[in-house]
């Protein structure tokens, strides 16, 4: 188990190195002075001025240095500032808007999985059956419709037919956990579905292979109902490869919080993404980008331990 | 568990499991086709065909068939008439506009045979980067192995290492003026380290078969076993893959075009159509489910037909 913790560990430090000097290139590299972008027109009249902006952006060093001194910067929590709202550090607004991406993102997992987990059981419990063929068709179509499509179709029920939910907006947690649910359901709901007909497949194809065990043989000679043997002995050894697929499906599910937080007008990280793509907000960009990749790979980095962890046929190989 | 980080985070890779019996007659492959995955390739034809005409309807076709003009406000001013279009913005079906018009009473039915067109470019690109960068460089590392192939597979890991769309998102928006050979392009260039993994995972099984060893024992050059022996092998695995890739891409481009990140406008994509109709969700949702019906039957018909002939080039592998 150390070796595996000291392999991914030195992995993890190594793609974090990699991933953060990809996002550092992106504004090195950008067509462009950064420090016109700071002194807006009125400033780049000012010849010497402008040489100072530069020699304190550190424009003038080698790239490696430069690089060195961002993350310098970037690991105790300085991600630069917005062009457009001048004085607004990236690091606060990430911070400010990190629990609506993170709830709509948690919300659509346990909506995903108190859908996908019955549907799966069922499906392989009946397997080649019209139960099977019917959850299976359902999934097939779930994965195909993409999730903003989704959400407009919520939107069309919900909203505009039995306006009952409010089409956008959000309330945050902290004014109600009702007015909150309001607002955030919609959206979890569309990011679910796609997330959803995963696991319920993943789920159907290891519990078939598990039903074909012979503890599960045994468990029927004993006698137990088929409920009971389902849910208590064939459910947890089929799950190994669903945790495995959450830690990894969850970059994908912060891809897709970036555009359903556009469709519903969401103040979360994706949105603000969004936005600062459209005005060219270049130190946005880039700090929303690294920390989402950031996170994503500690995510997986976590989940391949915790893989290991359980299952010591991994941790021995 | 050496793969930590996914490629196009829904698709496992495909390695070569028997599943299924296969006819042995030379077109029992067509007739063996479970009816869901003809109605499939038959769809995918339309839209090709569809994205195809629209594109050469003057230059090549003439006009045969009576596709309209999918930018023309159909209610404008013509100065030449001196009257004005009987076209009426968000009108229902009817024989002059068969899905009817949009917002601005435009065709719907010619933006929706356009934007096929962004589709299909978009989706073929990638698949050609793909099979033929990733392939050649997958291939290449599964055989060869060594120091290459762990620098190879770094650079892939770190290029996966990011989620897909905020990749994407962020290397789009660097630029100003986006056309489709550019989207066309990035996208292409972002499939490339899924496909490598595909074909590396293939080519490390094949290197390992009897008639690769033979061909080795005999003296024969490397560089002829990958040609004659590695890619040939690869090849059928990674095409099956590229159909489901595809309809990967083609939600992708989709996403983007919702974004309004995609291909500028007035260009028709199937992402923006449903973007501009959205707006006037209150008043008519038609406008929204055609271009959503396009979208989703397209991917839908690409991970039919890409699953089906991922069981079916698994059953041949099988049985070399």
């Amino acid at each position: 188990m150390a070796r595996v913790l000291g392999t991914r560990l030195l992995r993890l430090v190594a793609t974090l190195f990699a991933v953060t000097f990809l996002s550092f290139l992106m504004t090195a590299l950008l067509p462009g002075d950064p420090a016109v972008a700071v002194l807006g027109v009125e400033g780049v009249q000012n010849e010497e001025l402008l040489l100072e902006v530069r020699e304190e952006l550190g424009l003038n060093d080698p790239i490696p240095v430069r690089y060195v001194n961002w993350l310098g910067r970037a690991v105790t929590g300085d991600l630069g500032e917005s062009y457009i709202n001048r004085g607004v550090p990236v690091a606060q607004t990430i911070q400010e808007r990190i629990p609506v991406t993170a709830q709509l993102a948690v919300m659509a997992i346990i909506i995903a999985l108190v859908l996908a987990i019955p549907l799966g059981v069922l499906g392989a419990y009946k397997e080649s059956r019209w139960p099977d063929t019917a959850s299976s068709a359902f999934a097939q179509i779930a994965l195909s419709v993409p999730n903003f499509i989704t959400g407009i179709f919520l939107i069309w029920l919900f909203s505009v037919t039995l306006r009952w939910l409010p089409a956008s907006n959000w309330n945050r947690l902290g004014n109600g956990v009702v007015d909150n649910l309001k607002t955030s359901i919609m959206p979890a709901t569309a990011l679910a579905m796609t997330q959803m007909a995963i696991f319920s497949r993943l789920v159907r194809s290891d519990m078939i292979a598990t039903l074909q065990e012979n503890f599960v043989l045994a468990a029927k000679a004993k006698g137990l109902t088929d409920r009971f043997i389902l849910l208590r002995h064939a459910l947890r050894p089929s799950s190994l490869s669903l945790m495995t697929i959450l830690g990894i499906n969850f970059g994908a599910l912060l891809g897709g919080t970036v555009v359903i937080e556009t469709l519903f007008a969401i103040p979360g990280l994706g949105f603000r993404l969004i936005n600062a793509i459209s005005q060219r907000d270049i130190m946005v960009i880039q700090g929303i980008t690294v920390f989402i990749a950031v996170v994503y790979v500690v995510i997986n980095t976590v989940v391949d331990l915790l893989y290991a962890a359980v299952d010591p046929r991994i941790r021995r190989s | 568990m050496s793969d930590a980080f996914p490629q196009l985070e829904t698709i496992p890779i495909p390695v070569a499991t028997a599943t299924e019996e296969v006819s042995a007659s030379r077109f029992g492959w067509f007739r063996d086709m479970p009816i869901l995955v003809k109605l499939s390739t038959g769809w995918l034809f339309l839209v090709v065909f569809g994205a195809i005409y629209a594109k050469l309807d003057e230059s090549v076709f003439g006009g045969a068939l009576p596709l309209q003009d999918p930018n023309l406000q159909t209610n404008n001013f013509n100065a030449e008439t001196g009257e004005f279009g009987t076209g009426e913005p968000l009108e229902g079906p009817s024989a002059s506009h068969w899905l009817g018009t949009d917002a601005i009473a435009r065709d719907t039915f010619a933006r929706l045979v356009h934007g096929a067109w962004v589709s299909l470019i978009v989706a073929s690109v990638s698949a050609t980067f793909g099979v033929v960068v990733g392939g050649l460089v997958g291939s290449l590392v599964g055989f060869v192995r060594g120091r290459f192939e762990t620098v190879a597979m770094a650079v892939i890991d770190v290029i996966l290492a990011f989620p897909a769309l905020v990749l994407l998102l962020a290397l789009v928006s660097i630029f100003e003026v986006r056309s489709l050979g550019l989207i066309s392009f990035v996208i292409g260039v972002l499939s490339i380290p899924a496909y490598t993994r595909v074909a590396r995972a293939n080519s490390l099984a094949i290197s390992n078969r009897e008639f690769v060893l033979a061909a080795q024992a005999i003296g024969t050059r490397r560089r002829q076993i990958l040609f004659r022996e590695i890619i040939p092998n690869v090849l059928p695995t990674l095409l099956a893959y590229a159909m489901v890739a595809a309809a990967f891409v083609v939600v992708v481009e989709g996403t983007l075009s919702f974004l309004g990140l995609s291909v500028q406008l007035p260009q028709s994509t199937w992402g923006n159509m449903i973007n501009q109709a959205r707006r006037d969700l209150k008043v008519d949702i038609s406008q929204v489910v055609w271009p959503s019906l396009a979208l989703t039957l397209t991917v839908l018909a690409l991970n039919q037909v890409g699953d089906y002939f991922q069981r079916r080039g698994a059953v041949r592998q099988s049985s070399l």
